[in-house]
């Protein structure tokens, strides 16, 4: 176990460096510079930011700085908020996506595999219905809509949550964009482990225990539960990394410090140490993310144990 | 205190509500009788609100004196000389003082500096600062620290983005350059608490210019202890009515009351937070749920639901900017082809776009230098006040003999930076080029930085969107920029008959004289049509009723120190 | 049973489709939409760019000839309505399309191979897979413009990976078939066996995959859009006009209702065909 995951974390390197490769020489092909404004610098002064920040030199020599920064774990100066580094920019944005992320993963988790096993226990019932139809709104309706009208009816309407704001991370602060992220992930997860119990129900170990008399609470939680939930996990890895770097709107529209809204500030204003920084440490996080799923999938599912055994 | 003070200020202030109470006129015109008399009625009652805002000795404050600000985006620094942008000036307003510092309505009022005087020729400043002005750890503000804040602006090590500001400085612009040495910079201390300022020329504007944020001090000892981390919590040693106490990126910055400030006694207010919230929208609702007391900006699509429930809260006031489109003419279509520049821009009709499309109050532009700046009177074009249709006519004939029409239809591209507000004006230009003129237009929109660098070079560029806000409150502050050489001339504009003019009005000390070479630079530049200028700004704000000390100015500068919260 | 067993794999899927009331419903709806869309502005007196100034942001009337109102710019919201709809099913078909016509022949060849060009071929897949995508579209988009055919691309670049892995793991089983080995042996190229064998069974999948893309990919552009990098003036997406509407939905409702339950019904259907789709099919074949 530990072998496969150590080989897992060597095989990643090449991932990081095109990561880095990529999102470098992107950001260096954009029209526009980190020190363009609409009033224009002095030709010495604009001379002298840039040997500060090594952008006089030859791009690929910029890039070994880069990597060589990197590779003693530091993120250089932002080019736009001057007075912080991007290392410790990362370090106030990451944990409020993060917490923000997993809590709404955790509540679609809960509410949404509910859903879809219920569903599937009565399939093709009026329940199954309603309970697919609703979940599906969260799909339908982009969070950018969901999100005003939330903060119509609770904040301004009803006004007992705040309309945005962290509040250093308060809790009523959070409810509305947890709920917000979480609605979609809902539906999506209610769909998967709808799809996988009705699978899992007409198997013939399950049809054995029903034949057993077993009760049915017993049986959908002892043996259908696990392999139901095997595809909602494998769903998990990437569906978290998605839900933390899709972030930006719920973001946005809350006024949340998040790394998502550092990272459209600093495309924007073409801070490229920043944009650099988000990208690879979310490059990293997301193949931890995997590996992470892996591994829980392995102690899942003994088959798949195995497999990777093997390989 | 000094007879260099532009009076426009008091004229202005004025002039904005009886602009207010006009526009209340126009709209009465459009409704029943009885509605007529109940608005009048309202709108006598607002103005009479209005005037005796002004005398707020008898208010109750609350107990507890805390304002929260929305400020738009994340200030990128709050080190006066290392910023750029109205989010870290409106914050440094609070953290620091300069010589010269602003009362509520906008008039230059002293600030560390407690007087000053100026020679016959305008061009050698002597100011007296005041003995009590302190440092936010109880050092004495002194002269020695003006001159090396200063040196530090002009110094290209430091890579200011403002230290253009102080230009009219003796030899600024050299030091700036890289060819003289910083300490030959025109400012001298003598003693503790006199300050010598020389400048290049006479510069009538330059005591409101020392109220820009990249004017002001900062404390020695701090900056060179811990560099390019000074100015944040813990390490910031300002000299303002606050300091600097949480600086939560993204979420909040908390500021409180500085005890060693000179005028503490006059600072009401315990504690400012100010919100970076980038999106319009977001702000408005958290305005909405009590939870910021003064909005930033105001989104326009909201302006018809904020007129008929906020409309108390809603401060419109025109300021010193002006918002344009420029002609790229050094390229074809434009290059060389006045007739066709004039065509396009008469064609507009400016009092549609601002009255039915933006709907806040913006004042259509015939000129380009806004109204109300100081030692200025406007000049506009002639056919301002023609009808739409004689302008039509005379712009169909232009763009003939232009070599445009049936036959060879002009295709144009504008260009703009991605806003709501920009795309809408985009639009309509482009329809009613299309609806008079039979031109068809492009839209193209590019995000902000890009935007610039294809406006720079320009090569690609047709049509552009652009605004100026002044820096200062002066017609110089407009002028500048279409001159041949300066650096945002994004047009390509090169006249040297107008280069001339302004040289001579920079070496002018009579301000009635230097005014007639200004207004005559911009007859010619009006004439020759290298922009389009469509309106003049406004600044929009909502502000809680119980928030007191507020006051609409031109400069739209709003410092902490001057606000309350009223009992409520 | 044994009369089904008689009928052909399509014909026994389309039954069993046809069983799903709420699928049926939806591609009833869908196809009606595109009708809609397709003809409707033509039965309009307006069109979407004209501005009319005597009725900005008029309300929707039966008078005025302005069916869903007009928006703030006072052009007709029914024509814009159905002419972001058009772009959006249009992003969402394409960019698939793109994604499909990479992801298909990538998985495929990878399969069909197998051995070492599979293994190195995934490992690409699995290197791609840790790249933050949509910040790499943000990225795009904010450097290069707004051109419809980039968002196509971009779009289309980040789903094409899903469905490679998928059709990898189903040609490793096909290409054991029988029908296959004898292809081969009667010596028909690589090329050939992959076009002519391997791709056309890989149909099912495809087009339930098809329809679960279509919608993601319209609320990427959306997304998008929201972030003010969609697509540029005069044209507009639905994504476009609904971010518009939620800003002034206070001020002018009809601006967010009418863009918003078009886009709400649009993605509403292509799920629900997809999941019928996904139902009738064989499910453990899907997965």
């Amino acid at each position: 176990m530990l072998e496969y995951f150590f080989r897992r974390l060597l095989g990643a390197i090449p991932t990081i460096f095109i990561i880095i490769l990529v999102s470098f020489f992107l950001i260096r092909l954009a029209p526009g510079g980190p020190f363009d404004f609409d009033k224009t610098l002095a030709p010495e002064i604009q001379a002298n930011l840039n040997t500060k920040f090594h952008l006089d030199e030859p791009v690929y020599v910029q890039f070994g700085y880069y990597l060589k920064d990197i590779l003693q774990g530091d993120f250089g100066p932002s080019f736009q908020y001057k007075n912080y580094t991007v290392t410790e920019l990362i370090a106030q944005g990451f944990p409020v996506s993060v917490q923000l992320g997993l809590s709404a993963m955790a509540l679609a988790l809960l509410l949404g595999s509910a859903a879809g096993i219920l569903a599937a226990y009565r399939q093709n019932s009026k329940f199954d219905y309603g309970v697919m139809t609703i979940s599906m709104l969260g799909i339908s309706v982009p969070n950018f809509v969901m999100a005003p009208i939330l903060i119509l009816i609770f904040a301004i309407v009803f006004s007992f949550l705040p309309a945005g704001g962290w509040n250093d991370g308060a809790f009523q602060n959070r409810i509305l964009p947890i709920v917000t992220l979480a609605l979609p992930q809902i539906a999506y997860i209610a769909r998967i482990s709808r799809g996988s119990m009705i699978e899992v129900l007409r198997s013939p170990f399950i049809r054995t225990a029903f034949s057993k008399g077993l009760p049915t609470f017993y049986i959908l939680t002892r043996h259908a539960l696990k392999p139901t939930l095997l595809p909602v996990i494998s769903y998990m890895g990437p569906a978290i990394a998605g839900i933390i770097t899709g972030s930006v709107v719920v973001e946005q529209i809350y006024g949340i410090p998040g790394l998502g809204r550092y990272f459209v500030q600093g495309a924007l204003n073409r801070d490229y140490t920043l944009v650099m920084g988000v990208v690879v440490f979310y490059g990293v996080f997301i193949i931890l993310l995997n590996l992470i799923v892996d591994l829980l999938y392995g102690w899942l599912d003994p088959q798949i144990r195995l497999q990777a055994r093997k390989t | 205190m000094n007879d260099l003070m532009p009076c426009g200020k008091q004229a202005t202030m004025t002039s904005t509500k009886s602009a207010l109470i006009q526009r209340l006129d126009n709209e009465i015109k459009n409704m029943s009788p009885l509605a007529k008399q109940i608005l009048q009625l309202i709108s006598l009652c607002a103005y009479i609100l209005l005037a005796s805002a002004n005398c707020h000795a008898a208010d109750v404050l609350a107990p507890n004196q805390v304002l929260h600000r929305g400020n738009g985006s994340e200030p990128q620094s709050l080190d006066p000389h290392k910023s750029e942008g109205v989010p870290s000036a409106n914050i440094q307003k609070d953290l620091y003082e300069g010589l010269v510092c602003e009362s509520p309505s906008g008039e230059l009022v002293p600030g560390v500096a407690s007087s000053w005087s100026v020679d016959k020729k305008g061009m050698r400043y002597l100011f007296t600062l005041r003995k009590d002005a302190k440092w936010s750890n109880g050092d004495p503000v002194t002269a020695d620290d003006f001159v090396y804040s200063w040196r530090r602006i002009v110094d290209p090590k430091t890579g200011s983005y403002y230290a253009q500001t102080l230009a009219p400085v003796l030899n600024a612009e050299d030091i700036i350059k890289g060819t003289k040495k910083v300490t030959s910079l025109g400012i001298r201390a003598i003693g503790k608490y006199q300050l010598e300022v020389k400048l290049k020329g006479p510069t009538p504007y330059f005591i409101g210019l020392l109220t820009h944020s990249s004017t002001y001090p900062v404390h020695k000892a701090s900056v060179e202890k811990h560099g390019n981390r000074f100015a944040r919590v813990g390490n910031l040693i300002g000299n303002g009515a606050f300091v600097l106490k949480e600086w939560s990126i993204q979420s909040h910055i908390l500021l409180e009351r500085n005890p060693h400030y000179w005028d503490n006694k006059n600072t009401k207010l315990d504690k400012v937070y100010y919100y970076p919230i980038e999106d319009q929208s977001s702000e408005l609702k958290r305005y909405r749920a009590g939870e910021i007391d003064i909005v930033e900006g105001i989104p326009i699509s909201q302006m018809p639901w904020l007129r008929k429930n906020l409309k108390q809260d809603l401060r419109l006031t025109p300021y010193l900017g002006i918002y344009y489109f420029g002609y790229n003419v050094t390229q074809p279509p434009f290059k060389d082809n006045k007739k066709l520049r004039q065509a396009l821009s008469m064609v507009i009709d400016r009092k549609v776009l601002t009255e039915k499309i933006l709907r806040t109050g913006e004042l259509p532009a015939y000129s380009w230098v806004p109204p109300n700046v100081a030692n200025y009177q406007q000049v506009e074009y002639e056919w301002k006040a023609w009808p739409m249709s004689r302008r039509i006519k005379y712009a169909k004939e232009l763009i003939k003999q232009a070599g445009y029409g049936k036959g060879k239809p002009l295709s144009v591209e504008i260009r703009y930076n991605t806003s709501e507000n920009h795309k809408k004006i985009a639009i309509v230009v482009a329809s009613m080029w299309k609806k008079h003129l039979g031109v068809k237009t492009k839209l193209h929109n590019e995000e902000w930085k890009v935007f610039l660098a294809n406006r720079k070079t320009k090569k690609h560029t047709q049509v552009f969107r652009s605004g100026w806000i002044a820096d200062y409150n002066d017609a110089f502050s407009f002028a500048e920029l279409l001159h041949s050489n300066h650096g945002v001339n994004d047009s390509g504009y090169s006249n040297p008959e107008y280069d001339a003019l302004l040289a001579q009005s920079a070496k002018e000390a009579d301000i009635e004289k230097r005014r007639k070479l200004l207004q005559q630079a911009e007859k010619i530049l009006l004439n020759d049509y290298p922009v389009i200028p469509i309106y003049y700004y406004m600044s929009k704000h909502l502000v809680k009723p119980y928030v007191g000390g507020y006051e609409d100015n031109t400069m739209d500068h709003h410092y902490s120190k001057h606000l309350y919260i009223k009992a409520h | 049973m044994a009369e089904v067993k008689s009928l052909s794999p399509g014909k026994q899927i389309w039954i069993r489709l046809k069983a799903n009331r709420a699928a049926v419903t939806s591609m009833g709806l869908i196809g009606l939409l595109i009708l809609m869309v397709l003809f409707a502005p033509w039965l309009s007196p307006f069109n979407g760019e004209d501005i009319d100034y005597e009725a900005i942001a008029a309300e929707p009337s039966l008078t005025s000839g302005h069916l869903f109102g007009t928006d703030s710019l006072g052009r007709d919201l029914f024509v814009r309505t159905m002419e972001g709809s058009r772009i959006s099913l249009a992003i969402g078909l394409v960019a698939t399309l793109v994604s499909l016509i990479i992801g298909i022949n990538y998985g495929a060849i990878a399969g069909y191979f197998g051995g070492r060009v599979d293994a190195v071929m995934m490992r690409i897949v699995d290197i791609l897979y840790a790249m933050p995508f949509m910040f790499f579209v943000i990225l795009l988009m904010v450097f290069f413009g707004r051109n419809i055919f980039l968002i196509f691309f971009a779009i289309g670049a980040i789903n094409w990976l899903d469905i490679a892995r998928i059709v990898r793991g189903q040609t490793l089983a096909i290409k054991q078939q029988s029908y296959v080995e004898a292809a081969r042996i009667y010596g028909a190229s690589h090329w050939h066996i992959i076009q002519r064998h391997i791709v056309p069974n890989l149909l099912g999948i495809v087009v339930v995959y098809i329809t679960l893309t279509i919608p993601q990919v319209i609320l990427v552009e959306s997304f998008l859009s929201f972030l003010g990098l969609g697509i540029q003036e005069p044209m507009t997406s639905l994504g476009a006009l609904v971010s518009e509407g939620a800003n002034e939905m206070e001020s002018y409702s009809w601006t967010l209702i009418f863009p918003a339950v078009f886009l709400s019904i649009i993605l509403f259907c292509f799920n629900f065909i997809g999941d019928g789709l996904r139902d009738a099919l064989d499910p453990k074949q899907v997965k």
